[in-house]
């Protein structure tokens, strides 16, 4: 699974990073977590506001620091797709 | 707001037992005060404003601009940047998707400028420490600056300036996502705004302690001549000093607040004060960083330029009028 943190580099981004990595760590789920901080790539996601959260290559988040919970069903989502 | 007053002297000068005559329990009072007044305000304040808040979404705002015409979506932009909670990493991708939208780059502006200088912390420490009066005041100004702002920038047509990548915008797509599907029964507004007070306290609660900190020495320890001395009794060099003065000093507002409040009440003229303040929160160099993706220097240049004129004519004027 492919999750990528869209983001800046504020405490924001850093955070959800953090949180995402987390999240798929209890989750049990094998997963590459990588922060994007290129603009055009970040706005070909098409989001508004960061940090996004993408699992991959779908936004799952925009504009919010999801928590770990918050994010163990978006993966877990992905997972069984 | 006694009670605050109250708290401060029981620790004052009950528990520390500091001798009132003394300069420093002046600035001890005031901390303590100041502290504990802004802390429970903001604790209050900010968990309404976050449950009415919690069903905020910018690509609703976005699409809500795109159709109106010119005129009022300049004034439509610059009230929804004010209401609308800003990060600066935020900015170039809202940018973008404005612009994508078909939102012209001054409207755009409207919103970007308003959106850090008036923000729900800024209103209820101003209110409480300088006053509703003065809040109303700032807001209209803060709004103005955004209305003046963005038909500046349109009517010097921006757009030549912008980079590629501010150019490429408009061709961009920028889908309404669903963000995380935002339930807004009271349950998860609540979560929302217990949320929200995290963030936001551990974002502003050094910046608070460091103001009321150089307020309170401010208040105990300058003495009431200095200001005018030093800092010029509204002569007109005193306010553009004052804006050149509050560029390189970033902070949120809610730092910049209390040491208003203590200039303030050392005499610092009320448009000076404006004028700086206004000039610390908005002409910020992480902001400006931003912006610098999408627009050329020459625009940089001049988006700053307009700004700080724009506040040095309004200390100028409330200078004269209060």
């Amino acid at each position: 699974m492919k999750i990528e943190i869209l983001g800046s580099g504020c405490a924001n981004c850093r955070q959800l990073e953090q949180n995402a990595i987390r999240a798929a760590e209890t989750a049990g789920i094998d997963a590459q977590t990588i922060k994007i901080q290129d603009m055009e790539k970040i706005m070909s996601y098409g989001i508004m506001m960061t940090p996004g959260l993408v699992v991959n290559g779908k936004v799952k988040s925009s504009g919010q620091v999801l928590k770990v919970e918050e994010i163990i069903p978006l993966l877990e989502e992905e997972a069984s797709a | 707001m006694k009670l605050f007053v109250l708290f401060a002297d029981l620790i004052t000068f009950r528990l520390l037992r500091l001798d009132p005559e003394l300069r420093i329990s002046g600035a001890v009072h005031f901390f303590i005060e100041d502290t504990s007044k802004i802390f429970i305000l903001l604790l209050i304040m900010i968990y309404i404003i976050s449950l009415l808040r919690a069903g905020l979404d910018i690509a609703r705002i976005r699409d809500f601009v795109s159709g109106k015409k010119r005129g009022p979506a300049y004034v439509l932009a610059a009230l929804l940047g004010a209401v609308t909670p800003f990060c600066s990493c935020s900015s170039i991708p809202l940018f973008l998707g404005f612009t994508s939208a078909g939102i012209p780059l001054g409207i755009t502006m409207s919103f970007l400028i308003t959106s850090p200088m008036i923000n729900e912390v800024a209103v209820i420490l101003l209110g409480s420490m300088l006053g509703l009066r003065f809040t109303l005041v700032y807001v209209f100004v803060g709004i103005a600056a955004g209305v003046g702002g963005g038909f500046f920038i349109d009517l010097i047509g921006a757009e030549k300036y912008l980079t590629p990548l501010g150019e490429k915008a408009g061709e961009m797509k920028t889908d309404t996502i669903p963000a995380i599907k935002r339930k807004s029964g009271i349950r998860e507004r609540h979560a929302f705004a217990i949320a929200e007070l995290h963030s936001i306290f551990s974002r502003v609660w050094k910046w608070i302690l460091i103001g009321v900190g150089l307020g309170a020495a401010l208040h105990g320890f300058v003495p009431d001549s200095f200001i005018s001395n030093f800092l010029g009794d509204g002569q007109w060099w005193s306010v553009p000093a004052a804006v050149l003065l509050g560029i390189p000093l970033y902070s949120n507002a809610s730092g910049v607040i209390p040491v208003a409040e203590a200039l303030l009440n050392k005499g610092l003229p009320v448009g000076t004060m404006l004028a700086f303040m206004m000039s610390v929160v908005a002409a910020s160099f992480p902001e400006f960083v931003m912006l610098r993706q999408v627009m050329k220097p020459r625009l940089l240049f001049i988006f700053f330029l307009m700004l700080l004129v724009f506040f040095t004519l309004v200390g100028w004027i409330f200078n004269i009028i209060f």
